[in-house]
């Protein structure tokens, strides 16, 4: 079972009505312990970052963190992904997860923020969670800040300067686009981390 | 290396549960039912569909939600939905029938800081506010209540309050083009999209290639919304994003 993590942050709904398409047994939880007896985790979100404190003031952090460390499949998608880093510009009193390492940053004054639309991935060759995907396709981005291009990046995009897209450790993934809203490409991503 | 793309959405006029399409904001004619709509277009290539409730009457709300609910299910591309919405209650209902951002119109210009409380719960991504333009003796007037009430206000001053109070993105139409074809309004989407800095949907008036390319050239739009010419399949999406493709737009491609 994968469970997809309800800290009250965005649109749960989309994330699980892609992976039912897919047929993959999903369930929304706000509980530490069905955290605990999933085989998979799924870390969505949208919007600010302090959004994420819930997970400090619940048991979720701690079953977060546990799942990670136990080498569970992960996927932190958008606020999800930028959780996995040590924090973000946007709310700086507030730690990620620290998983990888670098903070959130907010887009230039050159480019108009949020960055929204389809912008082209750059995929990295030996990604398991972009496996099969072409390496200029298309995904959907809605947010402002961003993380930097690091060793662990496993897809760029450019916009006013590169950032990452996607980035993987072990079986930990994080990605800042939305699959659930990418359409063909979206849905072929969340195949493989269903088979993971 | 392309980057960032500009979009083609594919608008969805619904009234009374059914998919129509108006010259002017009159004359409506039927184009067909919306799930059946939206996944025809997206599987064209629409890079998002934007559903808007335009009954007259905000008599029955279950009539819009059961369309965004049988709407969303099939649905893998972004999907705003309008039309109605006075409240936060409103806006939650919606996105919890599955619509991924809202646009307001009405109740935004009469209290602006619903903008800011629906962006404070569901993030300003999720919040278009959606203004309804007409060119004045001064600028360009923004209407409500879908095109029938002028209100006085200058468009570019709204779309400037509207960002600061936390829109993720502003989609302009002007009255005086939509459903003609005749064009989009470059005028009025340039002023707005250099005075935010926020995204700059435009609307009304496509009719050709020729047209979005316009918009995204000297019109500076960041995405261009059409309906008429999609449903009666005047312009095929694909056909479309291919031409301004090879016009040296960039396009997600293949889609």
């Amino acid at each position: 079972m994968i469970a997809i993590v309800d800290y009250g942050a965005g649109n749960l709904n989309s994330v699980k009505k892609a992976f039912d398409h897919l047929g993959a047994d999903v369930s929304v939880t706000d509980s530490g312990d069905a955290i605990a007896a999933a085989d998979k985790i799924v870390l969505p979100g949208v919007g600010h970052f302090s959004a994420l404190q819930v997970l400090d003031r619940t048991d979720l952090r701690k079953a977060l963190l546990q799942a990670t460390s136990v080498g569970k499949p992960f996927l932190g998608i958008c606020l999800g992904m930028q959780w996995l880093f040590e924090g973000s510009d946007e709310c700086k009193e507030l730690a990620g997860s620290g998983i990888f390492s670098g903070k959130c940053r907010q887009f230039p004054p050159s480019v108009k923020s949020p960055h929204v639309g389809w912008n082209s991935l750059a995929v990295q060759e030996g990604s398991r969670l972009l496996r099969g995907i072409s390496p200029d396709s298309f995904v959907y981005y809605t947010h402002s800040y961003h993380a930097l291009v690091q060793a662990e990046t496993m897809a760029v995009s450019e916009y006013g300067l590169p950032f990452a897209g996607a980035v993987e450790r072990g079986n930990i993934f994080g990605v800042q686009f939305h699959p659930e809203k990418s359409g063909d490409v979206g849905l072929s991503i969340l195949k493989n981390f269903c088979e993971l | 290396m392309i980057l960032l793309t500009k979009r083609i959405i594919a608008c969805l006029d619904m009234d009374g549960g059914r998919v129509v399409k108006g010259v002017k904001f009159k004359n409506l004619r039927d184009a067909g039912e919306p799930a059946e709509c939206a996944t025809a277009h997206a599987r064209d290539g629409a890079d998002e569909i934007v559903l808007l409730d335009i009954t007259a009457t905000s008599g029955n709300r279950n009539t819009l939600l059961d369309a965004v609910r049988n709407t969303a299910r099939s649905l893998f591309v972004p999907f705003a939905v309008g039309g109605g919405i006075r409240c936060i209650e409103d806006a939650a209902a919606v996105f919890d029938a599955g619509a991924d951002k809202i646009a307001i119109n009405s109740a935004a210009v009469s209290e602006p800081a619903l903008i800011d409380r629906i962006a404070g719960r569901f993030g300003s991504q999720a919040v278009v506010v959606a203004i309804d333009a007409r060119k004045s003796a001064t600028g360009f007037e923004v209407f409500v209540a879908g095109g029938r009430k002028p209100t006085g206000r200058d468009a570019i001053q709204w779309a400037r309050e509207a960002a600061a109070c936390g829109a993720g993105e502003i989609l302009l139409t002007s009255m005086d083009r939509d459903g003609t074809r005749s064009g989009f309004d470059c005028e009025l989407v340039r002023t707005v999209a250099e005075a935010v800095s926020i995204p700059v949907i435009a609307s009304g008036g496509a009719g050709s290639a020729r047209d979005f390319i316009e918009v995204f050239r000297q019109g500076r739009a960041d995405a261009a919304l059409a309906a008429s010419i999609f449903h009666f399949g005047i312009e095929n999406i694909s056909q479309l994003k291919l031409e301004l493709r090879e016009a040296g737009v960039p396009m997600r491609w293949p889609c």
